[in-house]
């Protein structure tokens, strides 16, 4: 009976030590986003989405700095995506354990944790010095490089969930091994690939680093891909760290802006992934 | 126990003599066709030696049931008449395997075109992720064209030849997934003969299903062997007793004893065949 009394003590003693730390780990969560809301509502207007950076002392809004942001997200995430999905499945369907593969998969799992300013440094070099000047190209070759590898790993994940009798079902009926690809396990995967892209995108939407060395910053309005471009998190970095109230409130609304857009898209992601581990 | 197991397995002589009237030699005199002929069959995973110089026939028109122990090698065995092995590095054959006289083992077999041909189904069911309808037109849109009308009526035949038209006719369209254990083994099944296959392959297709389950599909084996050369994975002694002609004990990689159903089960030549279906071992 004292034993009981004991392991029940210890019980509750390890539950109240992870309750703690996960409430602890909430809390800080809760105060950012509480922190955001409080000063970045303010600075959630019409104006914020309809109006150009302004200079210092004058009302503007992140108009180009939302469009930036997209275009170069976009564009990110149409180079990273369908190269991260080959690769992904080159490693769950064909190259499995082999050499290739295996060296494959390990530098992906380095470019994943790489720190996102190697990323941008990286870039600097092999394309804004030989451009000669900054660009919006060079900004979405960088943040396809920040979204390749969570593609590439989630594409493989997904893939590998797929049971192999699904393959060889399809096989047994003389599928090449293409169409058992791309026609089955695409699709029983589907779901999960989706959210991968899905987390990919929200991670390059708020990627700063990355963009500071390639694609820069503009104050003005610009569709010019060969010329710098502005983005969200460039423009709250700038801003912020800058003397003036207004700016310094811009900032708050853009961090608001963008804290919101990627909640959601993982909150979808989360979403995509519930309705196809339920299906199956 | 052996008086049992004897009782059991005195249905399966009998519905043969019902056929055939004489009973095992008989099923020689009707015309039987060597759909597929084993010969000096050996099989590796890797280094491990999982099949030893395995020969036997299959016939057209015939079930052929494989037993033996779990790892004696059946399921290897199946997996060799439709080179599913090739799938995956490392396994390979050597012997002879001739489908139709023709040795599937030559490099130079292609492989989707003989996979068309041997029609297989797992022991797991495994539907597609897609919808009932598609499940079946997925194989057939594989190596033909059709019209839209001509595959609503190939799709119409091959559920109505597994036995499942019944209870799908109404939700076609509706994820394969959807479907109960037995209903999926029966759209896997519908699956394998709506393409222009002639062999099938069945892998212990009812070993996750329940007795009704199984029984229909024994009964869809029974239809389908009119046009088919039939092989059986079982683990169920009953189950190759009642539906099979031939059935081939496996032990170790080797094959003990091959022969008619009736005489596998009520006089094996083998002591080891003697033990496995009366229980007493394996």
């Amino acid at each position: 009976m004292d034993l009981y009394r004991r392991r029940r003590a210890t019980n509750y003693a390890a539950l109240a030590v992870a309750v703690a730390a996960a409430a602890f780990g909430l809390f800080w969560l809760v105060a950012i986003l509480w922190t955001l809301l409080y000063n970045g509502i303010g600075a959630i207007n019409l104006a914020l989405f309809t109006e150009m950076t302004p200079p210092p002392g004058s009302a503007g809004g992140l108009l180009n700095a939302i469009f930036g942001s997209l275009v170069l997200t976009i564009g990110g995430t149409l180079i990273g995506t369908p190269i991260g999905m080959m690769a992904g499945t080159y490693l769950a369907e064909y190259g499995k354990t082999n050499g290739l593969a295996q060296t494959v998969r390990f530098i992906n799992d380095i470019l994943l944790s790489a720190p996102s300013i190697v990323i941008g440094l990286f870039v600097y070099i092999i394309v804004v010095a030989e451009m000669g000047h900054f660009s919006a190209w060079a900004g979405i070759v960088a943040l396809a490089i920040i979204g390749l590898p969570v593609v590439v790993r989630t594409t493989e994940d997904m893939l590998n969930l797929v049971p192999n009798g699904l393959r060889e079902a399809a096989a047994a009926l003389g599928a090449p091994m293409w169409k058992v690809i791309t026609l089955i396990s695409y699709r029983a995967a589907r779901s999960g690939i989706l959210t991968g892209i899905l987390l990919a995108v929200a991670r390059m939407s708020g990627e700063t680093a990355p963009l500071l060395f390639t694609a820069l910053n503009n104050q003005f309005w610009s569709i010019n891909m060969n010329a710098p471009m502005a983005s969200l998190p460039v423009t709250i970095f700038q801003f912020a760290l800058s003397p003036y109230e207004d700016w310094q409130q811009l900032a708050w609304g853009g961090a608001l802006l963008i804290t919101v857009t990627i909640l959601m898209l993982n909150i979808v992601a989360r979403a995509l992934a519930t309705i196809g581990s339920t299906k199956r | 126990m052996a008086s049992v197991t004897a009782e059991k397995t005195r249905e399966a002589p009998m519905r043969t003599d019902a056929d055939t009237q004489v009973g095992p030699a008989a099923a020689s005199q009707e015309e039987m066709v060597e759909k597929i002929s084993i010969r000096n069959l050996d099989f590796y995973y890797d280094k491990s030696h999982a099949l030893k110089s395995v020969s036997l026939p299959l016939y057209d028109k015939r079930v052929t049931a494989f037993i033996g122990p779990s790892g004696c090698g059946k399921s290897t065995l199946l997996r060799v008449l439709n080179r599913m092995y090739d799938l995956y590095p490392k396994q390979r054959a050597t012997g002879e395997v001739l489908l139709d006289g023709k040795n599937i083992l030559l490099p130079g077999q292609d492989l989707n075109l003989l996979r068309a041909q041997v029609g297989m189904v797992f022991q797991k069911p495994t539907p597609f992720p897609m919808s009932i309808y598609d499940n079946i037109a997925f194989g057939v849109r594989l190596y033909e064209r059709l019209s839209a009308a001509e595959m609503d009526e190939r799709v119409e035949a091959a559920l109505r030849r597994a036995a499942l038209w019944g209870e799908v006719k109404d939700k076609l369209k509706h994820s394969g997934l959807s479907l109960s254990g037995g209903q999926q083994q029966r759209l896997c099944i519908a699956r394998g003969i709506a393409v222009k296959s002639n062999v099938l392959l069945l892998d212990e297709p009812c070993s996750a299903l329940d007795p009704i389950s199984t029984s229909k599909i024994e009964e869809l084996m029974d239809e389908l062997k009119n046009e088919y050369c039939i092989v059986i994975v079982t683990h169920n002694m009953q189950q190759a007793a009642r539906s099979s002609d031939f059935t081939a004990f496996m032990f170790l990689g080797q094959l003990i004893e091959y022969g008619p159903t009736e005489v596998i089960f009520t006089n094996p030549k083998n002591e080891q065949t003697q033990g496995y279906i009366t229980g007493r071992f394996g």
